[in-house]
């Protein structure tokens, strides 16, 4: 049997269609399978005004079962006997007199009939309904009412040609859909077959590829954006695309205005020119079946030419006051209450910038309050110099809050900042560090594309972390009212990518929580967007975190060599040394290895030969030939564990011995720490 | 469409007549200046407690921080909205309001109308509820609501809330691109009848508003509305209680609010602190009136 299940709603949020179908898909798989009503396929479907689930292969009713229920025995006394038959719901003339196999006991067969698909389903698809999942739901019917995204109007619950018979919310099942608003009928009886048909007929595409096809079908050529074709898609039954224009006078705007207004303000396509530029038109997608007389055409023109109107007169506005005379009101502008306003940010963020700047430069050397003074002189009136640039867009950066531009287009901040600052005569890689300040928004997104810019991104997003985890604003969950998580993951991807060797776990100051937090962003970067496994992850994150683009480089060396023939074997070796190490309780403090307690042979050739791969990886340049070298010692360790006792009864060889292995553990550690490895193939012990 | 589109207030009396004969009461303006049709006592206190209502008024709605001294096409100072208040909602609720749209003249078969969400909350009124934003070809034209909560009580029956923006619908009806040029009748342009509340309250709101009276009347009006909130503790249950007189402080809290804000009087952080004072007020408001319609209906 085919079940139709469509649930008429008043217009669904467009976000929310894809999840509820999830849902409801998953959840009507699961009645039928659990009560053996057979493995169904199932179709979901929908559009602002209707969830639609429809299943194949139901079987009509479960199979009955017979199963033989045991009593009192024969010698119990007449009352257990009565009692039993009537628990049971029958007379004690119907119970029979059997031997269980050890006793003679009362017993019957009881029968049960197999529950009918159709009242399986209506007795649970009320709740299963009502509980789809919403980030925001309402009651409608009165307080205490069920809850559901918006009110439910309708009901259509066929099993084949048989209405199944179920309420929600006062609303009963029936056989009866509804077309689209305006062109289609209000009410109208479908079967599981015509369905579609009857939709259709009635101005509703049921499908979502479909009606994606038809707003991809308009001549003109619009740049495909695919978040908001996916809307478009959940906002209408019967889309018909139309092509509008502006005057062109408005293409005077920055373009980032103008799609922005047609982006998100309107929902509208931009279109571009054959050489890239942005052309005076835009695409809009209609809930209807055409505009012959152009009325929706002329319409929409006039929204955006008002909507022009206002951006044009808010950008003129804002030029009466530059963004360097916009920094003190930013007093008057919340960062967040525990934090402060965007002023004390900016002075905080203007600090952070120049302490990024003097670690640059000293490259690992430590930082002193009077080098971030001599930087201030230094960096903050010029020459030129991308010093001086990340310093003076760090001044500006925040001030675009202030100007009506952005708080009619909040999206646009740090764009518009850019923006006025080229228009306001600021050093071009100013204006472009304050335009990519919020880069990447997201891991496909590009980082800043000028150094200055990557030092404001990294100042911006520390000083907020840092902030935040010094007040306890942490997420927890899916709680992340600050996107921490976002400016985090950034901050790493500007760091490795940008190659920015600032000391990250330092810049921490000492927060615990915020070094685990960036930790697990760390890690989720090379694991999830670069594709390193996770355990390289953890055996370089062990030897610090300090130099992002160092940790890189160390990944791709264990990266490399692991297929090596040495690597495995070593790593597991490392392995036993740090258990050995644990085990005896080492304590390397003053520890140091005397060579006339060595044993000749196996001992003392691994000692010498890693003495000589110490020195020799101080000379390689780089982390894969030192790597490469780390792991040729493999024969000699091998051949120490084979031959020699680490325990020896003598307790100053021990202790000798224990202080060689120890310091070629933490020689090595310093790339990775090899004891994380988990081995791809199992090598025996030896 | 017709030949001649509708006057602004030919539109105004075909929506009232429309919703009249569909049981609303056509109330007439309230007389304490607010921010939205909601905050008059008509949605704000009637949508509590367990009575049916059913009204629609024209509401004009004072927005001192929206004044552009009549220079910017689309921003009023002051603007009309027509409040409908459908208490319990009924259930062709969307297609009844459609229906007032072909009232006005708009043929919907050949316009472009969508349904968008827009959740709307007034956190000074301690009130939420969900909905949409009603687009008509690419412009709001409606706020639609179902309110779920109001000064903080939730509510006994979901009513729903249709505020129209007058000039934005006659505008687009009359095809115009300023509300400035919108007909009230004809002969009389808009700007002939509001252009100088525009720019004279523009220059109040934003120039000459004393921010220490502004503050004094504020504390006054607070002052008077929580005395009352406190008198009626110790008379509980007395029907003739005036809350609504409370209630009309509470307003006046509200107003001066918005102008303070206006005049750019009001620190980020002293913000939240004022809502929740206005809000404590109409919180205190709602929880007395629901009692006090209880207290009638046994």
């Amino acid at each position: 049997m085919n079940l139709l299940l469509e649930i008429g709603v008043e217009e669904i949020p467009d976000g929310m269609l894809a999840g509820a179908l999830e849902y409801l898909g998953g959840a009507v798989a699961n009645l039928l399978k659990q009560h053996e009503a057979g493995d169904v396929t199932i179709r979901t479907d929908a559009t602002p005004r209707r969830l639609v689930v429809r299943a194949e292969g139901i079987q009509s009713k479960q199979a009955d079962t017979e199963e033989r229920v045991w009593g009192p025995a024969r010698t119990a006394p007449e009352v257990a006997v009565a009692g039993f038959a009537k628990k049971q719901g029958i007379a004690v003339e119907q119970l029979e007199l059997l031997s269980d196999g050890k006793a003679e006991k009362y017993s019957y067969v009881r029968k049960t009939r197999g529950r009918g698909a159709s009242e399986i389903l209506a007795s649970a698809l009320p709740e299963l309904v009502l509980k789809t999942p919403f980030p925001k739901t309402m009651y409608w019917t009165g307080k205490g009412g069920d809850r559901f995204i918006r009110p439910i109007r309708w009901i259509v619950a066929l099993l084949d040609d048989q209405i199944v018979p179920f309420t929600i919310a006062g609303v009963p099942a029936g056989d009866e859909t509804s077309g689209h608003r305006k062109l289609g009928a209000a009410r109208f009886p479908v079967t599981y077959e015509n369905y579609e048909t009857k939709l259709r007929e009635n101005f509703v595409i049921l499908s979502r590829d479909e009606r994606r096809d038809r707003i991809r079908a308009v001549p003109t050529k619009y740049k495909c954006d695919k978040e908001l074709l996916n809307t478009l898609v959940n906002l209408t039954e019967w889309p018909t695309p139309i092509t509008g224009s502006f005057d062109p006078a408005f293409l005077e705007l920055p373009k980032e205005v103008l799609i922005t207004v047609m982006r998100h303000h309107q929902k509208y396509f931009s279109v571009e020119t054959p050489d890239g530029n942005l052309a005076p038109q835009f695409v809009a997608v209609t809930n209807t079946d055409g505009d012959p007389d152009g009325l929706i055409r002329h319409g929409n023109e006039r929204v955006l030419r008002a909507r022009f109107n206002d951006a044009q007169f808010f950008w003129n506005a804002d030029q009466k006051k530059k963004l360097a005379d916009r920094v003190k009101d930013l007093g008057n502008v919340t960062f967040q209450a525990k934090l402060g306003t965007y002023l004390e940010k900016t002075e905080r963020m203007d600090q952070l910038v120049l302490t990024l700047l003097v670690h640059a430069a000293k490259a690992g050397q430590p930082v002193t309050d009077s080098d971030i003074s001599e930087a201030k002189v230094r960096y903050t009136f010029g020459p030129e110099s991308p010093e001086f640039h990340a310093v003076r867009a760090s001044r500006l950066a925040k001030t675009d809050l202030t100007t009506e531009l952005v708080k009619e287009f909040t999206e646009l901040q740090g764009v518009v900042g850019g923006l006025y600052a080229r228009a306001q005569g600021e050093p071009e890689e100013v204006a472009i560090a304050i335009y990519d300040q919020y880069k990447p928004v997201s891991m496909e997104d590009s980082i800043p594309r000028t150094e200055a810019g990557r030092i404001l991104a990294v100042a911006d997003k520390l000083d907020t972390l840092r902030g935040c985890f010094r007040v306890g604003l942490i997420p927890s969950g899916s709680k992340d009212p600050f996107a921490l998580r976002r400016a985090a993951q950034g901050l790493v991807k500007i760091l490795v990518e940008g190659k920015l060797r600032l000391p990250i776990q330092s810049l921490c100051e000492g927060n615990k929580q915020l070094e685990e937090f960036l930790a697990d962003r760390i890690r989720y970067y090379f694991r999830e967007i670069r594709g390193f496994e996770y355990d390289e992850v953890n055996a370089v994150l062990a030897s610090g975190w300090d130099d992002l683009p160092d940790l890189e480089e160390r990944l791709e060396a264990v990266r490399e060599l692991r297929p090596t023939e040495n690597f495995e074997p070593l790593a597991a070796s490392f392995k036993r040394i740090s258990n050995i190490l644990k085990q005896a309780k080492f304590d390397n403090e003053g520890a140091v290895i005397r060579e006339r307690l060595l044993e000749r042979g196996p001992e003392t050739e691994l000692y010498r030969a890693f003495e000589a791969t110490r020195l020799e990886c101080r000379l390689l340049p780089d982390h894969k030939s030192r790597l490469a070298s780390i792991a040729s010692l493999r024969p000699k360790v091998d051949h120490f564990f084979d031959k020699i006792l680490v325990n020896a009864p003598d307790p100053a060889v021990r202790q000798n011995r224990l202080a060689l292995l120890d310091a070629m553990l933490s020689e090595f550690s310093q790339i990775a720490d090899f004891s994380e490895i988990v081995p791809h193939t199992t090598t025996p012990q030896p | 469409m017709s030949s001649k589109p509708l006057s602004f207030q030919e539109i105004v009396a075909r929506l009232k007549q429309y919703w009249g004969e569909r049981g609303c009461i056509i109330q007439e303006p309230f007389d304490v200046e607010v921010g939205a049709g909601t905050s008059c006592p008509e949605t704000f206190l009637r949508a509590l407690g367990p009575k049916p209502y059913r009204t629609a008024y024209v509401q004009p709605s004072r927005r001192p921080a929206d004044g552009r001294y009549g220079d910017n096409p689309n921003r009023l100072y002051k603007h009309m909205q027509l409040q409908v208040l459908l208490k319990p909602t009924p259930a062709d609720v969307i297609e009844q309001y459609m229906g007032s749209l072909e009232a006005i003249g708009i043929d919907l078969r050949k316009h472009d109308l969508k349904l968008e969400e827009d959740n709307w909350e007034n956190p000074s009124l301690g009130a939420w509820g969900v909905g949409w934003q009603v687009m008509l070809d690419g412009l709001e034209i409606t706020q639609f609501t179902y309110f779920q909560q109001v000064g903080g009580i939730d509510l006994e029956l979901v009513p729903a809330e249709i505020t129209y923006g007058l000039e934005r619908l006659t505008a687009f009806l009359q095809g115009v691109d300023s509300v400035y040029d919108i007909e009230w009748t004809p002969g009389v342009l808009y700007r002939n009848v509001r252009l100088v509340d525009e720019l004279q309250y523009s220059v109040y709101n934003f120039e000459l508003a004393d921010v220490p009276t502004l503050w004094k009347l504020f504390d006054i009006h607070e002052g008077e509305a929580k005395r009352l909130l406190d008198l009626y503790q110790d008379s509980k249950g007395r029907t003739g209680f005036p809350l609504l007189a409370t209630y009309d402080h509470v307003l006046k809290c509200g107003n001066l609010f918005n102008t303070l804000d206006a005049r750019g009087a009001i620190s980020v952080t002293e913000r939240v602190g004022v809502i929740g004072r206005i809000r404590k007020l109409a919180v205190g408001v709602a929880g007395a009136w629901v009692e006090q319609q209880y207290g009638e209906a046994a």
